[in-house]
Parts: C-alpha cells; sequence; structure tokens
C-alpha cells in the first residue's frame, strides 16, 4: 500500500527546468530511507504553471512545492516524507501578498480556472490508460458507439461546440457537413500542428492526456461514418508524439482502437504524420497537401474538405482542444456543456498566457470570463507594479486589446468585433514599456516569414508593410505611411487566399486602432513614446548618479561621450549613434533616455 | 442549370460553372494572371477576386463556384481597390522595363495597369535581384519579371509532364527554377516552350525575335508544323515578310496549342540562306541546280538501272503519314522492302 502520491510533473517545460533530475533524486533518497514501498512517484502531464517548474505535489494533503531541484531532494525527504514538517521555502510564494501557499487550490493561478479540458492534465500518469479509464476516459466513446451516427453531430451541435482552433466554426456543423457528404472512404484529422508563437495548449493536452484526443477522434469518426485518422503533430513536439505511439499501442491492446470496438462491428484506425515546420500547414488545406507529400500551400474553398479532402475524400479537421472536448460532452450531456459559457460560445478555452504579468502559464476558463480578471487575478497583475498597456489575443493573426476593453468579456464574437481574434488562445500582455508599432512589427514579421507566397496580396503586402512598420520604428515614417499602411492592411485582409493572409493585418489594424497616437509620435514628432524604438532615443547622463568610472566612455564607439574620471561625464547628442552601448553597460543606470 | 445575379445582370449557367464561367457568358471582362481553363485551378494571383454578396472576404472567381441566388459584383469599388493594390504590390517588385521588353504589348501586367491607371507603385523596398538564365538557346529566363503566377509550372508539368520547373522557397523568395537552381540547360526541360507562350509577362523571352517587332506590328499566318505527321497547328508571327515567331494554335485539333521544340523554335530554316529551294545534281563531283523534270528523269532512270532488293528507300517524318503509305507502296511495287523512316534513325 502506497501511503503517498507525488506527482512530478513531466511536460516539456518542467523536463527542461529539471523534472526528470528531481525524479532520479527522489528515487535515491527515497531508497535510502527504505521508503520507495511506501511513495509512488508519478511523472505526470502539465499542469500549466510552467514558469513555477518543476512542480511537484504531494498527495493525499496536496502540498503544492513549486521550483525544486535534484538538490532540494535530501531535505524534502528527510523532513517532510520522514519528520512531516512542510518545507516552506519551496512552497509558491503569492506576489501580490508575499504569502506563502500550501494547496495549489489557494493559488489564485488555479482557483479561478475551470479545468475541463485540462481536468487529466497533470492529474494522470499520461502513459498509463488506466488512469485514463478510471477518470470515465472511453465512456464517451462507448456512448457514442450505441447512438446513431446522427444522433452523435446532434449531440455535438447541441453543445455549440465552437472549433478551437482558430475560426470558431461550429464543430457540429462541421461534422454534419462531413457526415451528409456521401463517400466509401472519409478521414477524420486532428490538426495538432500549434504554428502560433507561445500557445502551448495543444502540446499539454498530447502530453497529458493523449488519450482525451484519440478519444474524440473516434467520436468524430463515429459521426461523419469515417473509419481512418491522422493526427498532423509538428515534428517539434517529440515528447506528445512519443505518448500519442504509446496511447495508440495501448487503446489497441484493450480493443478500444483498431479492428471491431466494443464488439461494435466498428473499426477505427488512428495514423501520426509529422509535420514539417512551417506555420501554414495548420490551416487545413496546406495540412492535408502536406499530409499527401506536396508542398503545404494552401488550397482554394470551396471545395471545403468536408466535400474534398485528404487524397479528395470528405474530411474533417479539428483542433486537438476541439477533440478533447468532445469525449466530456458524450459523457455529461449536451446540455450540461451548454451551461457553460456565453451565448455564442460555449464550455471553456485554454489560454497561454505570458508577457509582462506576474503569473504566466496555461490556465483554462469559461467562456465570457472578462479580460481583466485574467490579467489581474489568475495572472496576478503586471510585473513590477508597472502599468496595463494591451493584451495581443490570438498570436500574430490577432490583434490587441487596450485598457479601456479590459471589461471585454471574452469569446469568439466580442474578440472579433474588436478586431482581435480568439486564434489559438495565445496572449501576451504588455505593460507600458512595450511600444506598439515595434509590436505590429514584429507580429509582422512572423507573419511576413511564414507567407508561403502562393497568393500575391499576402506575398508582397506582408512584405510591404513590415518594411513600412520597420521604417517608422526607425524614426524614418513618412506622413503617408499611415494610410499607406490602413489601405495595404484592409486589401491583403481582403483578398489573400487563406487565412494567414487573411489575419496577418489584424496587428497593424488594431494597433492603429487603439494606438494611432503612438505612431503619430513615431513619424511626426520621431519620439516612441515607450521608449524602445532604438533610433529614436536621446541619450544623456544623469550627473547625480553618474559615478564618473569612465565604462560608458569605453564602450562608446562613436566617442560622444567625455568627462574626467570620478567627474559626472556627458554624451554629446550631435555625436551620439544612439547604439545604447552606454546604456547597457552603466552600473549604476546613470544613462537614461528621453 | 444555376441562376445568379452579376453586375445587376442574371445568368443562368451549369451548375459546376465557375463565377468568372458565368461572367464571360454575360460578356463580363474579369482580369486573371494565373488562370488557364486547361489546368488546375489554383486561386493564387487573386487579379480576378469579387465582390459575393454576404461573403466575408472577396472571392477568386476564377475558382468559385457558382450558387443559385448568388449576387456578384465585378468592379464594385472593394473589387477595383483590391485589384489596384494587388497591380500597386506588383509592379513594386518588377523591373518596369517596357521600353524593351519584348512583352510590351502584349503583357497582361502592362494592360491592367493601363486598365486601372497604375503607372507608378506606392511602395519602394526590396526587389527580387536574380541573374538571368540565358544559357539554352531557346529562350531567356528573367525571373526579376516574374508574377509568380504559376502557369508555367502547371503547363510544364500537367501538359507537357516534363516538370522541370517548381516554385523553390516561401513567401517573398519564392522563385520559379528547375531542380537544384540550376540552368534551364540541366533540367529535364525539353524545350517546348509552351511556358513562354503561357507566360503573362515578360519573363520568359524567345531568343529569336528579340528586337525583331512589337506585337501590333506582326501579322499572324496560322498554318500545320511541317516537322512532322502528328499536324500540330502553328501560329507564325510574320513582319513584311520575315517569320520572327511561332506559337502553338491553341484552336488546333490536333494539338490544343501544343508544340515540341522543333515546332516552337525550329523556323529560321525558312529565312537561311542555305535553305534547298530546287534538286541539286551532282555532275563531275559538283552539286548543281537542276529543274525537276531533269531530277525526275535522272531518277527514274536510276530505279530501272538497279533491280528489286538493290533498292532501299529512306522516307521522312516531315511528310503525312498518307505520304509515308504511298512511298511504301512505291518501293515494294518497284520490287524492294528495304523501306525505312528518318525518325527511327
Ligand atoms: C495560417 C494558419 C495556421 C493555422 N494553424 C493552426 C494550428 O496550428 N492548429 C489548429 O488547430 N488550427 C490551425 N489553423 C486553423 C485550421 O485551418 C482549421 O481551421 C482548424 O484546424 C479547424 O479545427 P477546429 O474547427 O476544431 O478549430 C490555422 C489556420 C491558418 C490560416
Ligand atoms: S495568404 Fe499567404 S500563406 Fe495563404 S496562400 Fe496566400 S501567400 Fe500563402
Ligand atoms: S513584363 Fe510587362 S510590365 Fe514587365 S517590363 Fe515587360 S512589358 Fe513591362
Ligand atoms: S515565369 Fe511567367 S508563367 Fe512562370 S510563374 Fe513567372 S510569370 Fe508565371
Amino acid at each position: 500500500m502506497y501511503e503517498k502520491h507525488i506527482l512530478i510533473c513531466a511536460g516539456t517545460g518542467c523536463i527542461s527546468s529539471g523534472a526528470l533530475d528531481v525524479e532520479e533524486a527522489l528515487i535515491e533518497e527515497l531508497k535510502k530511507h527504505n521508503l520507495q514501498d511506501k511513495v509512488r512517484i508519478i511523472m505526470s502531464g502539465c499542469h500549466g504553471f510552467c514558469e513555477k517548474g518543476p512542480l511537484f505535489i504531494v498527495y493525499p494533503e496536496d502540498i503544492f512545492y513549486c521550483e525544486v531541484t535534484a538538490e532540494d531532494m535530501p531535505e524534502l525527504v528527510e523532513e517532510y516524507l520522514v519528520k512531516g514538517n512542510i518545507v516552506e521555502r519551496l512552497l509558491y510564494k503569492d506576489p501580490t501578498t508575499d504569502k506563502r501557499v500550501i494547496s495549489h487550490e489557494e493559488i489564485p493561478f488555479y482557483s479561478k480556472q475551470m479545468r475541463l479540458v485540462l481536468r487529466n492534465c497533470g492529474v494522470i500518469d499520461p502513459e498509463n490508460i488506466d488512469e485514463y479509464i478510471i477518470r470515465g476516459g472511453y465512456s464517451g466513446m462507448k456512448k457514442a458507439l450505441e447512438m446513431e451516427p446522427i444522433e452523435v453531430v446532434n449531440a455535438v451541435k447541441s453543445s455549440g461546440l465552437r472549433g478551437r482552433g482558430g475560426a470558431g466554426f461550429p464543430t457540429g456543423m462541421k461534422w454534419e457537413f462531413a457526415y451528409r457528404s456521401q463517400n466509401d472512404k472519409k478521414y477524420m484529422v486532428c490538426n495538432a500542428d500549434e504554428g502560433d508563437p507561445g500557445a502551448f495548449m495543444d502540446r499539454s493536452v498530447l502530453e497529458g492526456d493523449p488519450h482525451a484526443v484519440l478519444e474524440g477522434l473516434v467520436i468524430g469518426g463515429r459521426a461523419i461514418g469515417s473509419d481512418e485518422a491522422y493526427i498532423y503533430v509538428r515534428a517539434e513536439y517529440p515528447l506528445a508524439i512519443k505518448r500519442l505511439r504509446t496511447a495508440i499501442a495501448q487503446a489497441e491492446e484493450y480493443g478500444l482502437l483498431g479492428k471491431n470496438i466494443f464488439n461494435s462491428g466498428i473499426d477505427f484506425k488512428i495514423n501520426i504524420k509529422e509535420g514539417a515546420g512551417a506555420f501554414v500547414c495548420g490551416e487545413e488545406t496546406a495540412l492535408l497537401a502536406s499530409i499527401e507529400g506536396e508542398r503545404g500551400l494552401p488550397r482554394p474553398r470551396p471545395p471545403f474538405p468536408a466535400v474534398k479532402g485528404l487524397w479528395g475524400k470528405p474530411t474533417c479537421i479539428n483542433n486537438v482542444e476541439t477533440l478533447a472536448n468532445v469525449p466530456l460532452i458524450l459523457r455529461k450531456g449536451a446540455d450540461w456543456y451548454s451551461s457553460i459559457g456565453t451565448e455564442g460560445s460555449k464550455g471553456t478555452k485554454i489560454f497561454a498566457l505570458t508577457g509582462k504579468i506576474n503569473n504566466t502559464g496555461l490556465c483554462e476558463v469559461p467562456m465570457g470570463i472578462s479580460l481583466r480578471e485574467i490579467v489581474y487575478d489568475i495572472g496576478g497583475g503586471i510585473r513590477n507594479g508597472k502599468k496595463y498597456k494591451a493584451v495581443q489575443i490570438g498570436g500574430p493573426s490577432g490583434g490587441c486589446i487596450p485598457e479601456e476593453l479590459l471589461d471585454l468579456p471574452i469569446d469568439f464574437d466580442s474578440l472579433t468585433a474588436k478586431g482581435a481574434m480568439m486564434g489559438s488562445g495565445g496572449m501576451v500582455v504588455m505593460d507600458e514599456e512595450t511600444c506598439m508599432v515595434d509590436l505590429a512589427r514584429y507580429f509582422l514579421s512572423f507573419t511576413q516569414n511564414e507567407s508561403c507566397g502562393k497568393c500575391t496580396p499576402c506575398r508582397e503586402g506582408t512584405k510591404r508593410m513590415l518594411e513600412i512598420l520597420l521604417r517608422i520604428t526607425q524614426g524614418k515614417g513618412e506622413p503617408e505611411d499611415i494610410p499607406r499602411l490602413e489601405k495595404l492592411a484592409v486589401s491583403v485582409k481582403d483578398s489573400s487566399l487563406c487565412g494567414l493572409g487573411q489575419t496577418a493585418p489584424n496587428p497593424v489594424l488594431t494597433t492603429l486602432r487603439y494606438f494611432r497616437d503612438e505612431y503619430e509620435a513615431h513619424i511626426f514628432d520621431r519620439r516612441c513614446p515607450a521608449g524602445q524604438c532604438k533610433d529614436l532615443l536621446t541619450y544623456y547622463i544623469d550627473a547625480e548618479l553618474c559615478i564618473g568610472c569612465r565604462a560608458c566612455i569605453k564602450a562608446c564607439p562613436a566617442e560622444a561621450i567625455t568627462g574626467e574620471k570620478k567627474e559626472p561625464h556627458v554624451i554629446d547628442e550631435a555625436k551620439c549613434i544612439s547604439c545604447g552601448a552606454c546604456f547597457d553597460k552603466c552600473k549604476k543606470d546613470a544613462v537614461k533616455t528621453k | 442549370m444555376v441562376s445568379l445575379t452579376i453586375n445587376g445582370q442574371s445568368v443562368e449557367v451549369e451548375p459546376e460553372a465557375t463565377i468568372l464561367q458565368a461572367a464571360e457568358k454575360l460578356g463580363i471582362f474579369i482580369p486573371t494572371f494565373c488562370y488557364d481553363p486547361e489546368l488546375t485551378l489554383v486561386g493564387a494571383c487573386r487579379m480576378c477576386v469579387v465582390e459575393v454578396e454576404k461573403a466575408r472576404a472577396l472571392m477568386a472567381s476564377c475558382c468559385t463556384p457558382v450558387m443559385d441566388g448568388m449576387v456578384v459584383h465585378t468592379e464594385s469599388e472593394r473589387v477595383i481597390a483590391a485589384r489596384k493594390e494587388n497591380l500597386n504590390l506588383l509592379i513594386a517588385n518588377h523591373p518596369l522595363d517596357c521600353l524593351t521588353c519584348e512583352k510590351t504589348g502584349a503583357c497582361r501586367l502592362q494592360d491592367y495597369c493601363y486598365q486601372y491607371g497604375i503607372s507608378e507603385s506606392d511602395y519602394h523596398g526590396d526587389k527580387k535581384d536574380y541573374e538571368l538564365d540565358d544559357t539554352n538557346p531557346f529562350f531567356i529566363r528573367n525571373m526579376n519579371k516574374c508574377i509568380l503566377c504559376g502557369l508555367c509550372v502547371r503547363t510544364c508539368h500537367e501538359i507537357n509532364g516534363a516538370g522541370a520547373v517548381e516554385f523553390m522557397n516561401r513567401g517573398f523568395d519564392s522563385k520559379v527554377t528547375a531542380a537544384f537552381d540550376d540552368p534551364l540547360e540541366n533540367s529535364s526541360c525539353v524545350f517546348c516552350g509552351m511556358c513562354v507562350d503561357a507566360c503573362p509577362v515578360g519573363a520568359l523571352t524567345p531568343k529569336h525575335g528579340i528586337g525583331k517587332g512589337r506585337p501590333w506590328e506582326l501579322k499572324r499566318v496560322k498554318t500545320v508544323c511541317p516537322y512532322c505527321g502528328t499536324g500540330c497547328g502553328l501560329e507564325l508571327y510574320v513582319k513584311g515578310n520575315t517569320v520572327v515567331g511561332a506559337k502553338g494554335d491553341v484552336t488546333s485539333p490536333a494539338s490544343r496549342g501544343q508544340t515540341c521544340v522543333k515546332g516552337r523554335f525550329g523556323f529560321d530554316f525558312l529565312q537561311s540562306p542555305e535553305r534547298l529551294k530546287s534538286p541539286l545534281i551532282r555532275k563531275n563531283g559538283e552539286l548543281v541546280e537542276s529543274s525537276w523534270d531533269e531530277a525526275l528523269d535522272l531518277i527514274a532512270k536510276k530505279f530501272k538501272e538497279v533491280k528489286g532488293t538493290e533498292l532501299a528507300g529512306l522516307a521522312s517524318a516531315r511528310v503525312t503519314n498518307e505520304e509515308n503509305y504511298l512511298f511504301q507502296k512505291l518501293l515494294r511495287s518497284l520490287g524492294s522492302n528495304n523501306v525505312d523512316h528518318c525518325a527511327r534513325l
């Protein structure tokens, strides 16, 4: 009998901060104290709080240790497991109250969340199918196999589930299209390409609860009448691929995949296809081309994949998070599901919270929660007491949401109405020190680089937008640049072939909409209000702070700084090339910008 | 049949028709670069975008199927803005040396810029800067003028089957090139020249016509290629009395615009000073021009001197099947089965 269970997070984040070393050291220490039969170690999936990793949770007491290292193991085992004294210094410290908390439920990062899709992540051993089954796994699939296909379609339709891959298309409706397409062969495809920089919810689900996705695929297969699926997962996710392979093998062994599942006479096969690393391969038609062995380029729609998809057969493509919602809907009922969220957006959404915020990581919240709650309650507010400026939602295809919209309910339609979009759920928080022109330039540089080049507006237009933005941040903006950008952004959005080009201008359009004054300051006053654009800064030395150490004089490549030893130094504005070398070098923070 | 409204006019078309085809039926012109009804539809150039009521974005008319009750605008303000911007972007990344460009007068980029009044781009930034591929005897590839419509690529893959050119790189760095970015000379290209005819701009230029005439000065003469018995239709470009170019005749039932290297590029013999125009008879070791009567008399005399299998006949691939048939008949009637054909050599 085990007396204690220890969950060590083995998501990619925690593994890279040393979770496997922690495991090794723990095994060693347990042996030393002869506790190996009393304490069970479970290497779990991601808990979402990667910033504080490796995470180390002891059950049944629910004690949440964070940022543990292998070196902490002797103390933890000796003090806690042997003597029963909580190791205070390894507990989580709430940045707002500075208090240490014991249970993860007391941590605001978790308490406002509603973890439905992430219900198993960090709780079960993802490499053990029994743990998934014990928590109700595969019972939704069993139900679906006993239902008529159209009943399954209707259940998902009435749940109100909308796709989590970006566009928010109603999943039940998509399934119905594929269901109504007549063909001897149909395919289900799981889009696990997760290309948005900063988003990692799909990876966490695949790593932490792979069976949920498999179960979702079989249910989808039952609904549309397909017996084969592909999971298109990016090759940069080796752990997710490994866990998926393990999960598929275990499910096949249990008869939950393969021939004649549950004696229902229904077969279902799941294949894995590793993606080759282009953002555009996440776009559904490019993804299909890539599975077929072609270059991953988008194709015009219609025909939609539901009519003519993989190898010309009707195909239903769903995102990982979408599919992971499906087993719950079948198990708990469409009514239960549709009671969560808002009128047009049901259920929960996982966000990848990052940027200038105290708590970063993955959080799952009910649709309709306000941005303020995410930023200030779950995120713990802005770092270092700085002022909130905006949140970029939806990755490079999304847009920014300014302070006056902090109470905006987060759902598909409200975000779109404000020029942003749900996208895959990336959420980058910016403070007063972020330059919004530079932000737009940053996201444009991503989309420009990822444009496949097939269609003219995106190939040529993203390049020109990027050039204009770059010019503005370098202080070379022209007065016509703002109308030029606007005109170009609208055309690229309106006439590009695929979603990449159609959304790439969003960061430009929203920053122009909410922060036009910053563009104007750059162009007309040659000034960057956030003090970020190097070429627009004037450097000076604060005589009060300068100790006359000559460090800046040595660093300056333009010989623009003069001054005697131990006397305050001075920068000659005429000679200064604004490279910032002195700023970086000064240990006393005496070099300032204006 | 499906009925829809385009620019306020209603039209009925087959359910498989595209918006572009429906517009053609009404005589409404929609500009295109990447469209060719013989090839896969790619919807890439976005010149043919139109406004479809209730659709979120503009739709490419070349590959959007019609729907019953659809309401389409092909020249709305929004459509024109998008097309102008498209041209604006294309010429920002284009040499615009129309003064000496061989394509002037037959260039769709030039025509549409004229139509929409675009003379200069709003954008100035990076431009393509590729070396010309001038390594083969037939045509020059200037990828700085390429607008990446992909017509040449699809023609090469889908019609010729040679698969010599493809897209390389992505985004702004996309380029049409042969394997390993080698000159075309080292590729599987068979120099049929069909890509040259497909190109809507001056990126692919036949060498023989350079400086020999503007499109509006040239008379187009339909003919049948003399090189082999297939009978491909050709259109010759003639200035004065000189042939300066050729291309496949799309109206020819035998070839529908397709050609091989000989028909497309091999017409220089027409004006060659070495071209044989009358029979030559070797007299005292020298070839001397003679009349047809004299030559035929000589041949008849020689036929009588040789017997049966001593005689052999070599026919030409450049005459028709019927003529070759008659030729072997003739040889057999003279008692010889020794007949062959230059295409087998
Ligand atoms: C450029 C681009 C990239 C995309 N990347 C992804 C992705 O990484 N993962 C994803 O699920 N959907 C992605 N999508 C959306 C897919 O095209 C598709 O809409 C989605 O997978 C459908 O699943 P859903 O209905 O479950 O959301 C992308 C779309 C575009 C235009
Ligand atoms: S919008 Fe961009 S990514 Fe999409 S097809 Fe056009 S060039 Fe390619
Ligand atoms: S390709 Fe057309 S637009 Fe370009 S230089 Fe030649 S004629 Fe002018
Ligand atoms: S070379 Fe001509 S036909 Fe080929 S892609 Fe370029 S513009 Fe199109």
